[in-house]
């Protein structure tokens, strides 16, 4: 167990440091360097700068050593926590990135909290008799909302919900601080295109668990279906949906850009547009880390989960 | 999302009737579209004409593959709504529709006359024909998910390949190089990668490539380790083949059945990627018609309820066809399984 950790966090450090190496990189060409020169001295004084000050401006930020050096300058400088600095922002990006990265958690905590209630009750009465009405119903369901991609949910539940019914505000800039009513519609998008995807695995897991040799038993044996379901169905069942869970949480990071920026909400995936768009290539490196991070993590989380539920692994 | 329900071994689409037909067809549909969404203007006076062949050719596709898919009711579905724009696609220029970039009457509600023109979809906040332009999206979007999607699929199966037959150094590097590119959130990926190459059609191809590829590499190379050991590929081992022959013409055509599901599903992720991507910014550029263009220009100007036509058209278009090509999967993955 102790190995597999050990082994699999390695395995963490390597990517990460790959993923870095990439990621710097490609915003490492003279042309990038020569928009942070603009973003710091304004484009009219880079223009009139000769050749010789725009070297010794290079050479003042530290970007005329070789490519190893800088790079190896960047990593340390954030791994002591300056990750740099955001122009369009005005700020430095450590900060900024917490700041939007917390607005983000309390959206995806919301989005966990109904999700997973949700899809693993759906996916256990679907997979618990397969190929009756009640399954196919609400196969039919989660196959219909993971159709409708984020944008079309969020077009939809705003028209209706926001535009026509007036229940809900249509943004959730959260200008008045925070509002527990703005949340309710990115929460809901969110839930809407993902819930399909985790109770259709936990159907297809429910489904394969029904049919095998011990269930058959404690059903011949003439236990209550109740108790075979709640007892000796689930634990086993349950194992699969447990470690797509907790790789939502990758799928999240992707998701939450276009919600948050449709409902101009203020986290992490509107931050990285913005920067994108900008660019503010620092904060664009800084948002990727993290995000890079968390889906290693949670792929690391995911594999030990895994291994730990499942006994069949574990003493293997 | 991986599809995890996948084995090796025959598909319902080996029993189509003429598959080299098929194939033909497919191209007459498919090369005229693309040079006309790729090519823009370079085509001149062709451009009047080179579509019509695309339209029997599609009308014809459509039935062979209702006539294939009969057993199973999702894919027939899936299939119809596919075809729906597929058609309007290839019959876009010769339909009595107004110039989508035309600017007529601005913030005309749907169904009602303004200077003697009925629009049944109403206008945009320029004054441009939702209707038209609805039809008219829907070119790009399928032309550029399309070619995103196999450029992907041949860079990724290319690999699996690769890496599943030859094993040893070869898998331990790009098995790694897809770890890597894996552990990006797709989103984040596409947005870095955009933000680097700067946004057009081409550059979403490569971010694609690179976002799908390395998953349906980890597919192919599944599946090829299951397949390595069957009887002719030492056959051909034995006869002195080159592994690279091997790969293509004793492999690859195996492989086929399962890869066709993922692709259709694949297909509508591409599509959910290029409309999300031209909302957020960083896909397709105006001024010509798209569905992830239409949202992004009317989610600023259109946020009442009166106006809200201009982002449920759009939005209802682009869902109906992932939907399209998510039942044809599912019909597909059914019918394989039954077999």
């Amino acid at each position: 167990m102790l190995k597999l950790i050990l082994r699999r966090l390695l395995q963490m450090l390597l990517i990460m440091a790959v993923a870095s190496l990439l990621l710097f990189a490609i915003f490492d060409t003279p042309e990038f360097k020569k928009r942070l020169a603009v973003q710091e001295l304004g484009g009219f004084a880079v223009s009139a700068l000769t050749e010789e000050s725009y070297n010794a401006w290079l050479a003042e930020k530290g970007l005329d050593v070789p490519f190893h050096t800088r790079y190896l300058n960047w990593v340390g400088d954030i791994l002591q926590g300056d990750m740099g600095f955001s122009y369009e922002k005005n700020r430095p990006v450590g900060p900024l990135l917490l700041d939007r990265l917390a607005n983000t958690g309390i959206l995806a905590f919301f989005v966990f909290a109904l999700m997973i209630p949700l899809s693993l009750v759906l996916g256990i009465l679907a997979g618990m008799k397969e190929g009756s009405a009640q399954d196919r119903t609400i196969s039919f369901l989660s196959v219909f909302t993971t159709s409708i991609p984020e944008i079309a949910t969020a077009i939809l539940l705003t028209v209706v919900l926001s535009l026509g019914l007036g229940w809900l505000p249509a943004k959730s800039a959260m200008i008045n601080g925070f509002s527990f009513r703005e949340l309710l519609l990115p929460v809901l998008t969110l839930v809407i295109y993902d819930f399909g995807y985790v109770a259709r695995m936990t159907r297809a897991s429910m489904a394969e668990v029904m049919t095998s040799q011990y269930i058959r038993t404690a059903v011949l044996k003439g236990l209550p279906y109740r108790r075979v379901v709640m007892k000796h169905a689930l634990r086993n069942a349950l194992i699969a949906p447990f470690t797509l869970i907790v790789l939502q949480l990758n799928w999240l990071l992707s998701g939450v850009v276009v919600v948050e920026v449709f409902f101009e909400y203020d986290g992490f995936g509107k931050l990285l547009l913005e920067a994108a768009l900008f660019p503010d290539v620092e904060v664009v490196q800084a948002c990727t880390l993290v995000a890079v991070a968390v889906a290693v993590l949670s792929q690391i989380i995911s594999d030990i989960g895994y291994t730990f539920l499942n006994p069949r692994i574990r003493f293997a | 999302m991986a599809v995890t329900e996948i084995e090796a071994g025959p598909s319902a689409l080996e029993r189509l009737s003429h598959p080299r037909a098929l194939i033909a067809l497919g191209l007459l549909m498919w090369l005229p579209l693309m040079s006309y969404v790729m090519g823009g203007t370079a085509l001149g006076p062709a451009a009047d004409y080179i579509l019509l062949p695309a339209i029997p050719a599609t009308l014809l596709l459509y039935v062979l593959g209702v006539r294939a898919f009969r057993e199973s009711r999702v894919a027939v579905i899936g299939l119809t709504l596919v075809f729906f724009w597929l058609l309007a696609a290839v019959a876009a220029p010769y339909l009595p529709l107004l110039d989508p970039n035309k600017p007529i009457a601005p913030f005309v509600t749907p169904l009602s006359e303004k200077r003697d023109v009925f629009f049944w979809l109403g206008t945009d906040f320029k004054g441009r024909d939702m209707l038209s332009r609805m039809i008219w999206g829907c070119q790009r979007v399928i032309v550029w998910g399309v070619s995103a999607t196999f450029v992907a699929y041949v860079v990724g199966a290319l690999f699996g390949l690769i890496s599943g037959y030859l094993s040893g150094w070869w898998d331990e590097i790009i098995s790694f190089v897809a770890n890597v590119l894996l552990s990006f959130p797709v989103m984040v990926l596409f947005i870095v990668i955009l933000n680097y190459l700067g946004p057009s059609g081409f550059n979403i191809v490569v971010a694609v490539t690179f976002a799908s590829a390395p998953a349906i590499m980890r597919i192919v190379r599944g599946l090829t380790l299951d397949i390595k050991t069957r009887d002719y590929v030492f056959a051909a081992q034995t006869r002195g083949e080159h592994p690279l022959y091997i790969m293509i013409v004793e492999l690859l055509p195996n492989v086929r059945g399962p890869i066709i599901v993922d692709a259709c599903l694949r297909l509508g992720y591409t599509t959910v990627a290029i409309t999300t991507l031209t909302f957020l910014g960083l896909g397709l550029q105006p001024p010509d018609p798209d569905w992830g263009l239409m949202i992004r220009e009317s989610a600023k100007t259109a946020m009442l309820w009166k106006f809200s036509y201009m982002l449920l058209v759009p939005a209802l278009a682009v869902s109906s066809l992932i939907l399209g090509f998510n039942l044809m999967a599912d019909g597909l993955r059914e019918m394989s399984l039954r077999d």
